[in-house]
């Protein structure tokens, strides 16, 4: 068990590393680095500080080296945009981001899972029909094209305009982008939790239990759903980069204040150094929540835990 | 064959019809712009207008644009589906192939994919170079190259322990005999199935990246490059939005719908648990 | 005895879906076990014995409906809440039908808690018991274990002591040992038979062998396309068959070769192996590697026209031992000769020249085949890899197959359109291909139902004794090896146990193991065969 622990934390740690260094040698690749991460109006001086702080005379091991040495002391470069650091801007915006999406993997787990269980258990019904037709649905509707139609119905029909500025902070205006966002994932947790929880109840020991006497609803609750449970959670680490995704495209939609504006923003001003915080950021939530899906699956099946001496 | 599928393939060959000659359907060019005609609705829904699905902020006619903008959606999702088909299953293959470090190698990078979302990866590298339509017809035929990889990986290595490998060694078939011929076809399935699942996203990347405004630039267009345009008009120019989401929508799903039918035909595991 | 059987089914009948390639699985069946007995049904694949049980528990597959007869349990309709408590169930598979994620003793706990056995504590305890009872050592351990963590045999004693938890008066139990090995098997079924007569239930067995039969059964119902054929006391159907199926099944039990006259001069060996040891790596703790010895110092010797026997049970290395004579594994040590060559520095890179001399055919006849290639260019592949014109090479598959038994006509076609036994033909015929002198059998007629093992059995002989190949017939089961092997070679974790020539091995076995594995064969008294006996030619 340590074992395997081990080996996911370190294999984790390897993926950032080189995340990282991808990072790097794509911004060295693309231009002068100091002019991109010294605060704009720098006068030369901090610049040419900048060039020799990151090393640019030296040969490219030690920028590298230096270049994550300085991630260690929290200098992420600074915004030409607005001068301020990249980090200030992204923590800034990140509370936003977090509401939303966290909201939308809520709306989708929820919804995707209870729908995925319902089609399995009436398995080959309207409702399961209607269930497999939606995930297809969900999955092949483009989620600016959605959003875009939630606007534009909210405001015939409910004359509501979401995401319009100053529009005070609602439920609703929330849970229209969130729903928007959560909408892929939803279907693909549906789907996957329905095949999931049929293949579970076609498993011969599905039919040992109801020949030893054990009543459906504890077959159903104390047995088929958690074994069930095991690939969703597999899901979980997938659809999250669905999410992360997703936002960029659906904060601009919904104008919504959060780091995937931001991300657009840096891109259009070519904001390298809060292009790179962010690009950093969302390796590092992926890289986090991969592992703990990884550890979790290693909690629920015991046969992943490998042999009793570890 | 169900009706949603035999639906979802008129719909395709229609798509591929309008792309390849819809700029027959109309005498305007997909460029050329009217000043007098700005923003006239659809001509269809008896607006009165000339233009049967009206015209965009500068007079353009929308069916020129939809089907130039089909014709690029195409182009990218085929071309680009088909480097990440290429490039992901030749790296599974040789991941299989090799094992030890080589496979280590190609799988640590599935592992670093996974932690960056194609669209991010995208935007990043759209930031730092100046953006080509070849730069990003590669980055958006990346989608998912990392499925592919894992998948044909798993499939040879599972074709690799099946009986008649063992017995082409035994016969003394050179590798590259028992990968082509008896492995790679019994793969193929699998990379099939994975096509159609990957060819909507790599559709629905393109076009969130040209609705961003940050791929395909104008004066080409694409159909996420006319619902931008057409973004800050949904109230007073729907069309501009709809029509072009319609398509999009619509080509996703008739992919998708295919592609399951294609998989329960092709997968005999999954027979039995039809989609629709 | 009580005059109400435990169990009566009349005139059952159990339809197919349409467009099966019958119209029923079961078709007009009637049985009765009364208390204390042991009916066993005996089928083939296909034969419907299992639909039947599955009907008697009421757990027929979906597609699967019962459209006449009746099934009586102690002379009233079933009530499912009796499953569990009143009739208990034994699977095939026992890992498989243990839930994966739910330690044991949480299992059998539940099986208890259901019933209506009041208090943790309680639970825990008869629990315990129960596990003792099944003669599970450390009942402690199992309880806390999971499914994976024991092995085949222990779960089915797991499996068997939910059965018994309250002395059910019915036991089903659906080919309980196929899954196991033979001293497995023999401890279960004595086990079974133990506890059963010890409780008086009734015992429903279902099985596809003759031997397993001899054995257990008090009672036995034949079925064949889901028809019983015939049916009688278990020494009646056994020695003297009335239906011509139920004689077909008895003959293609495999009998054991007549003694031969020990030759003045044994042939040339074809394949020698010296101290063969084969390990593969594992990783235990963060980096430490350690080496897990899958082969250990195996010599053996095939000699030209000869038949050698490696009989082994599962985990025994046989299978990693043809992967060596194979070199289709680097070995750690040892010397292999084919046709008196040294190929030992070879590695797995063997050249085609000696690859030729030896093929195999394997266990799986539906993996062997490759599912997207006809099976005529198949056999034609194996002879081109060696040399032969495009033309020669159609020339020679059309000759093998239609040696093998297979019509011309099948040239063209893909494997899926024919049965196992057929497949295992064409794969003979691809080994062939070559003309090896040497041809390794693993398991390859392990997979296949009685009658269909008999007519591969005399396929091999028959085509050894026209074409004068050696061969190595690796098998689990000694019945099979006792009906073609001249030498038997032992093995067990890897190791020889014991060698030498079949009679010796049979007749005078040496080593405790040996001993323990010829006392594990079904039906050692030979009811149903003549296994024991060296008796003429089967």
């Amino acid at each position: 068990m340590a074992r395997i622990v081990t080996l996911k934390i370190l294999r984790a740690v390897i993926t950032l590393l080189i995340a990282v260094s991808l990072v790097f040698f794509f911004i060295r690749l693309s231009g002068d680095p100091a002019l991109a991460l010294a605060p704009p109006d720098a006068p030369p001086a901090v610049v040419e500080e900048y060039r020799t702080r990151l090393g640019l005379d030296q040969p490219l091991l030690t920028q590298y080296l230096r270049y994550i040495g300085g991630m260690f002391q929290g200098d992420f470069g600074y915004s030409i945009h607005t001068g301020r650091s990249a980090q200030s801007l992204f923590f800034e915006r990140l509370p936003a981001t977090l509401l939303l999406g966290l909201t939308a993997l809520a709306i989708a787990l929820g919804l995707g899972v209870t729908l995925g269980l319902i089609a399995a258990l009436r398995h080959n019904s309207i409702i399961d029909r209607f269930v497999m037709g939606f995930s297809v649905f969900a999955f092949a509707m483009p989620n600016f094209f959605f959003g875009l139609l939630v606007v534009l119905s909210g405001a015939l029909f409910f004359g509501v305009f979401f995401g319009g500025s100053g529009a005070t902070r609602s439920f609703g205006q929330l849970l229209a982008p969130a729903a928007t966002l959560g909408l892929a994932a939803m279907g693909s947790f549906a789907r996957f939790t329905r095949s999931s929880l049929l293949e579970t109840l076609n498993k011969p020991f599905m039919t040992a239990l109801a020949v030893r006497g054990v009543p459906p609803r504890r077959r159903l609750l104390r047995h088929a759903i958690p074994n069930a449970a095991i690939p969703v959670v597999t899901m979980l680490g997938l659809s999250l980069g669905g999410i992360v995704a997703g936002a960029v495209v659906t904060e601009q939609v919904f104008s919504w204040p959060g780091i995937g504006r931001l991300l657009i923003r840096s891109v259009e001003t070519r904001d390298i150094a809060v292009l790179q915080f962010i690009v950093l950021m969302v390796a590092l939530t992926m890289t986090v929540t991969n592992l703990l899906v990884d550890l979790v699956y290693v909690i629920l099946d015991p046969r992943m835990r490998g042999g009793q001496n570890g | 064959m169900p009706l949603v599928v035999k639906l979802s393939l008129i719909f395709l060959v229609l798509f591929v019809l309008f792309a390849l000659f819809g700029t027959y359907l109309t005498p305007y060019g997909y460029r050329q712009t009217a000043l007098m005609h700005r923003l006239e609705a659809p001509g269809l829904f008896g607006s009165g207008s000339e233009y049967p699905l009206g015209t965009d902020a500068r007079g353009r006619d929308l069916v020129a644009r939809l089907a130039v903008g089909a014709q690029v959606t195409l182009l990218v999702a085929v071309a680009g589906t088909l480097i990440g088909a290429v490039i992901g299953s030749a790296l599974g293959l040789i991941a299989a192939a090799r094992r030890g470090y080589t496979e280590a190698a190609i799988m640590t990078g599935v592992d670093v994919q996974l932690s960056l979302p194609i669209i991010i990866v995208a935007l990043f590298v759209l930031a730092m170079f100046d953006s080509s339509f070849m730069l990003l017809l590669f980055l958006i035929g990346l989608t998912g190259w990392e499925a592919y990889a894992r998948l044909v990986r798993a499939a040879t290595l599972s074709a690799r322990n099946q009986g008649y490998v063992t017995a082409q060694r035994v016969l003394g078939a050179s590798a590259l005999r028992i990968y082509l011929r008896h492995i790679l076809p019994n793969v193929f399935n699998v990379i099939l199935v994975q096509f159609t699942v990957n060819m909507p996203l790599t559709i629905l990347l393109e076009t969130a990246l040209s609705f961003l405004g940050l791929g395909v630039q104008p004066p080409m267009t694409s159909l996420g490059q006319i619902m931008s345009e057409g973004r800050d008009r949904l109230l007073n120019a729907w069309w501009l939005t709809l029509f072009p989401g319609m398509l999009i929508f619509l080509l996703a799903l008739s992919i998708s719908l295919v592609g399951d039918w294609l998989r329960d035909r092709l997968d005999p595991t999954l027979r039995g648990r039809r989609m629709t | 005895m009580s005059d109400t059987p435990i169990l009566r089914l009349s005139d059952v009948s159990i339809s197919l879906p349409t467009g099966s390639d019958r119209t029923h699985a079961v078709r007009n069946l009637s049985l009765r076990i009364a208390p204390g007995q042991c009916l066993c049904l005996v089928g083939e694949s296909g034969s419907g014995k299992s639909v039947t049980g599955q009907a008697v528990l009421g757990v027929l597959p979906p597609a699967l409906r019962q459209t006449s007869g009746s099934i009586a349990f102690r002379g009233a309709p079933l009530d499912t809440r009796q499953r569990g408590r009143e009739i208990g169930t034994i699977f095939q598979e026992p890992t498989a039908s243990l839930d994966p994620i739910m330690r044991i003793g949480d299992q059998l706990e539940e099986v208890l808690m259901v019933h209506g056995v009041r208090g943790r504590r309680a639970r825990r305890a008869r629990a315990l018991e129960l596990l003792d009872a099944v003669k599970l050592p450390e009942p402690e351990r199992i309880h806390r274990a999971y499914p994976h963590e024991v092995s085949g045999g222990q779960a089915q004693r797991v499996v068997i002591a939910m059965a018994l938890a309250f002395d059910p008066m019915l036991l089903i139990a659906d080919e309980p040992t196929t899954a196991l090995d033979v001293t497995t098997q023999a401890e279960i079924l004595r086990l079974l038979r133990e506890l059963q007569t010890a409780r008086g239930s009734g015992l429903l067995f279902i099985t596809h062998d003759l031997g397993v039969v001899a054995d257990i059964a008090d009672h036995v119902v034949v079925m064949q396309h889901g028809n019983a054929v015939e049916e009688g006391p278990v020494e009646r159907v056994l020695s003297a068959p009335a239906h011509p199926y139920t004689r077909k099944l008895v003959a293609a039990l495999p009998r054991r070769r007549a003694a031969q006259p020990p030759p003045s001069l044994r042939p040339d060996p074809v394949l020698e192996a010296e101290g063969v040891s084969l390990t593969y790596r594992g990783t235990t703790g963060l980096f430490r590697r350690t080496e897990i010895a899958a082969v250990q110092d195996v010599s053996l010797t095939l000699r030209r026209g000869e038949t050698h026997g490696i009989v082994g049970e599962s985990g025994s290395g046989k299978s990693s031992l043809v992967r060596c004579l194979l070199h289709l594994e680097q070995r750690k040590s040892g010397r292999i000769r084919i046709m008196g060559q040294d190929t030992t520095d070879w590695g797995t890179g063997l050249p085609r020249s000696i690859r030729q001399r030896l093929q195999i055919v394997l266990q799986d006849p539906y993996t062997a085949l490759n599912p997207r290639q006809r099976i005529g260019d198949a056999v034609a592949e194996a002879a081109r890899i060696h040399g032969a014109s495009a033309d020669q090479a159609r020339d020679r598959a059309r000759t093998l197959l239609e040696r093998v038994g297979l019509s011309a006509q099948s040239y063209t076609r893909f494997p899926h359109e024919f049965s196992g036994g057929q497949r295992q033909r064409i794969c003979i015929a691809r080994a062939l291909a070559t003309e090896p002198e040497i041809l390794i059998a693993d398991e390859a007629v392990s997979a296949l139902d009685v009658s269909i093992q008999a007519q591969i059995l005399a396929l091999f002989r028959e085509l050894q004794e026209r074409l004068g190949f050696a061969m190595l017939f690796v098998t689990h089961d000694l019945r099979v090896a006792s009906a073609i092997c001249d030498d038997i070679t032992v093995l067990r974790a890897g190791q020889v146990v014991e060698q030498g020539p079949m009679d010796q091995i049979f007749d005078a076995p040496r080593d405790p193991y040996t001993r323990a594995l010829l006392d594990a064969v079904p039906d050692k008294a030979g009811r149903a065969g003549n296994f024991p006996a060296a008796s003429g030619e089967g």
